[in-house]
């Protein structure tokens, strides 16, 4: 079971951190009571254990079940669950946006970048986790905290940062800013500023790809769209109705739930009746698994089973993803709510050192390889502040262009002719 | 709740004979025409895009020389075999429209509560589930926010929705999808996306249906930036723009009214689609411009009759796209008759009828001989008790009086 349902309380007991060495598939998890007073206001979690990773049970039987626990420890005979390539790939994107973040950071608090930014410091393992399963036509929907997820399905670091710089180089022009980050080319359906509304997007880009298999009889086409979200999401309407649509339907989705324990300053637990969210799943007849969102490789096995699912037509999958933000909400926030011990037990789960161990103890690349990775981002990252502050800032005679698809849309003028035959129209200028 | 209205009074209100209402160049990015008009007589007007039967380079062979003005003389539409075209009602342009479209395109889906196998609870979508299957014609849950977002999540991933809000007020719900996403993703992704989806359902005043069911919806969605809206008010221009509004690259919302589904009217047999952005000449005119929409056009042309009697020559133009305005058909109108009398259903408050005299005064502040005049609703909800519900909205009386007063 996960550890995160006591996180708010450290100071009493350390927890054992169940993902640990010797405990296998087959063999009960090792649970940890709560006893913070923090909880006892809430109702009594019980925690149960249930030993198998049943998704491929049909969905009106399957139940919910606890950690995917598959990593064996054993210096004898080692069961790698990636290969050195793969390994490298995960390393280099989960440093990637590593760097990228804490660059966004430094170019906020020196005035190159404003408004609401998110940063996704901590969560590395599960936007690399799933998305490096994902093909370039499979889709992607996030949140406002979506930089990492653009730079896992591929946009350039330097069309991100451009867009974080208001530039017209820009994923989106300099249109959407932070919480709107979307590439056709990557199939990334956004960005989106309220929490839940970009989940119902998911859910048609989703219903696209089963139109397209059974009503285009386009047989091959097995598109699978993943939908990030937050634990304070789970609360919201859309979540539960687009829930309830996929499992009717068996869309080929994934509904993953970054569980970072805080929306804002609203922790997890009093905001939600019951905080187990991967519970959730079953009772609309789909899967819910809950897995450790600080260790990519648990990720990534939960998500090759769950994308797989999708991919052969057997339905959505929830996956709650127990993570955590090294970061505030947002760079407007001060993070004065969270318990320093929360934070320090969660910095000591860092995703991106767990795998540089996991590599080098494995013998599956040596230090040097991996500092020669983070040095190589390092310079993609600093290539793209340089690309984005040599970038123009959008002219005037941009404002209108986006606005319709068909700029008809602004319809007739008083001189007989379409607005946007008006040449003002093409320099920004036109009275719309 | 989802009434279906057989014969309603609405249709006794209405001028024994449709009239034909023509406007606008075949090509849409060409100077207007202006409209010469006699009075009484025949005009040349020029048929919206799509006509099939002319020539499309030559111009002035698109001109149809016809008897349209809707007065009595006009032909009381005797169901002749000789006569071109073919009859039905408002809800069966609508759902021919829809057909049509999805033969012709098969991205083109819909998607809403009981359009599949009830066939819609006002029948547009009658019989579509049995042709095209349940996929195409999707029966969703009662989701409105999350199936509307669903549409615009698979508009942008290249199908064509057309989404039913069985009621226009339940799309409150759906006000974050449509506002965010539906109006505004085209620019937050620089253009990426496009969201080629039709958002259509019947709102409006009806018989006695309640203050939550006789909403108009058009009034808080003409703010969002992004999207167009159009109402329809006879069969012609339902199918019409139903069609245009499939067609078209961005997202349309496609205003019926409850009480107009069981209008009749002979239509064209061939493929015409009706311009998204144009007003209609329904009767021209000299002393007055009626600026009208949906059902209150019908209140409107019976006032209208009455005013002839009484002497008077409105023109009555049904403006039919709600957003954008097409300030060229109303200037006109404008610069020739001098006043302007709107009349509309929205509430007084903030509706059409407010934004459309805004945009006339800042336009046309030189033409006016007199304050324009605006008839709206009441700004109440709408009342259960018919006697109640019947003076919030405005009556052909009032419209008489409103002519006259206009016209002093």
């Amino acid at each position: 079971m996960s550890t995160a349902f006591s996180a708010p309380n450290f100071s009493t007991q350390s927890l054992p951190l169940n993902h640990t060495s010797t405990t296998t598939r087959d063999s009960p998890l090792v649970f940890a009571k709560p006893t913070s007073q923090f909880l006892r206001s809430t109702p009594k979690l019980r925690l149960s254990s249930s030993s198998k990773l049943n998704l491929s049970r049909r969905s009106g039987t399957v139940v919910a079940v606890s950690d995917v626990v598959k990593q064996k420890k054993s210096k004898s005979t080692p069961t790698l669950l990636i290969t050195k390539e793969e390994g490298l790939e995960l390393y280099e994107d989960m440093v990637l946006g590593r760097a990228f973040e804490d660059m966004c950071a430094q170019m906020y608090y020196r005035g190159k970048m404003f408004g609401f930014v998110h940063l996704y410091n901590g969560q590395e393992a599960v936007s690399t986790g799933f998305i490096k399963l994902l093909k370039q036509q499979d889709s992607v929907v996030s949140t406002y905290r979506d930089h990492v997820h653009a730079l896992s399905k591929g946009v350039p670091a330097r069309a991100v940062m451009s867009e974080l710089f208001g530039k017209t180089t820009g994923c989106c022009r300099g249109q959407g800013g932070s919480m709107h980050m979307f590439s056709r080319e990557h199939n990334l359906l956004g960005g989106f500023a309220f929490i839940g509304e970009g989940i119902p997007i998911a859910t048609g880009a989703a219903f696209t790809s089963k139109y397209k298999r059974e009503v285009l009889k386009e047989a091959d086409c097995d598109h699978v769209t993943l939908a990030f979200f937050g634990d304070g999401t789970c609360n919201n309407g859309q979540f539960f109705e687009c829930l309830n649509m996929a499992a009717l339907w068996k869309l080929p989705i994934v509904f993953v739930v970054e569980n970072n324990l805080w929306a804002i300053g609203m922790s997890h637990m009093r905001a939600t009746s019951d905080p187990q969210i991967y519970k959730k799943g079953p009772a609309f007849g789909m899967p819910g698994i809950h897995v450790d969102g600080m260790d990519v490789l648990k990720v990534r096995e939960v998500a090759k089973e769950a994308i797989g699912r999708a991919r052969r037509g057997e339905g959505p999958t929830l996956v709650e993803c127990e993570t955590y933000r090294f970061r505030g909400h947002s760079l407007a926030d001060p993070d004065e709510l969270r318990d320093p011990a929360e934070k320090a037990h969660y910095a000591a789960r860092d995703p991106i050192t767990a795998l540089k161990k996991y590599l080098t103890e494995n013998n599956l690349a040596s230090e040097a390889e991996l500092k020669a990775i983070d040095k190589k981002i390092d310079e993609v990252v600093e290539v793209a502040v340089e690309f984005a502050d040599e970038s123009p800032v959008p002219p005037r005679s941009q404002l209108l262009e986006n606005v319709f698809a068909d700029p008809k849309g602004f319809g007739i003028g008083p001189d007989g002719r379409y607005r946007c035959e008006d040449p003002k129209f093409t320099q920004g200028t036109a009275h719309v | 709740m989802a009434a279906i209205f057989q014969g309603v009074g609405a249709a006794a209100a209405l001028p024994s004979s449709p009239s034909y209402s023509f406007d606008s160049n075949k090509s849409v990015f060409s100077p207007r025409r202006s409209f010469s008009v006699r009075k009484g007589a025949s005009f040349a007007v020029v048929r919206s895009d799509g006509t099939v039967n002319l020539n499309p380079k030559d111009r002035r062979a698109q001109l149809l020389i016809s008897n349209a003005v809707a007065t009595k003389a006009d032909s009381a539409a005797a169901s002749s075999s000789s006569k071109p075209g073919h009859e039905l009602l408002l809800f069966e342009a609508l759902l021919e429209g829809l057909e049509e479209e999805m033969e012709r395109d098969p991205h083109v889906c819909v998607m809403g509560e009981d359009v599949g196998h009830y066939g819609g609870s006002y029948k547009v979508t009658k019989g579509l589930a049995k042709k095209f299957g349940d996929l195409r014609v999707l029966d969703t849950p009662i989701a409105e926010n999350s199936f509307t977002g669903m549409g615009i999540g698979a508009a942008m991933t290249g199908l064509r929705p057309v989404v039913e809000g069985m009621n226009m007020g339940f799309l409150l719900l759906a006000f974050n999808q449509i506002s965010n996403n539906c109006g505004m993703l085209h620019y937050t992704s620089g253009g990426q996306f496009t969201i080629p989806i039709v958002i259509r359902g019947p709102g409006g005043v009806g018989r006695q249906l309640g203050a939550e069911h006789s909403q108009r919806l058009e009034s808080y969605f003409q703010s969002i930036p992004g999207i167009q809206m159009v109402a329809c008010s006879t069969p012609y221009n339902a199918k019409g723009l139903m069609k245009a509004a499939i067609r078209s690259e961005n997202p349309v919302i496609l205003f019926e009214h409850v009480l107009l589904y069981n209008l009749k009217e002979r239509i064209p047999d061939e493929d015409y689609i009706c311009n998204l952005e144009e007003a209609e000449m329904v009767r021209p005119g000299e002393h007055v411009t009626i600026l009208t929409y949906s059902r209150m056009r019908y209140h409107v042309m019976q006032a209208a009759k009455t005013l002839v009697n009484k002497g008077y020559d409105p023109e009555v133009i049904d403006i039919r796209s709600l957003k954008p305005f097409d300030l060229f058909t109303i200037g006109n109108s404008v610069k020739k008759t001098h006043r302007v009398l709107i009349v509309e259903e929205c509430m007084r408050t903030g509706g059409i009828g407010a934004s459309l005299t805004a945009a006339i005064t800042e336009n046309f502040n030189d033409y006016l001989d007199a304050p324009i005049m605006c008839l709206s609703s009441q700004d109440v909800p709408t009342p259960y008790a018919g006697t109640l519900e019947e003076v919030t909205v405005v009556q052909p009386a009032q419209i008489v009086t409103a002519v006259e007063q206009l016209c002093q």
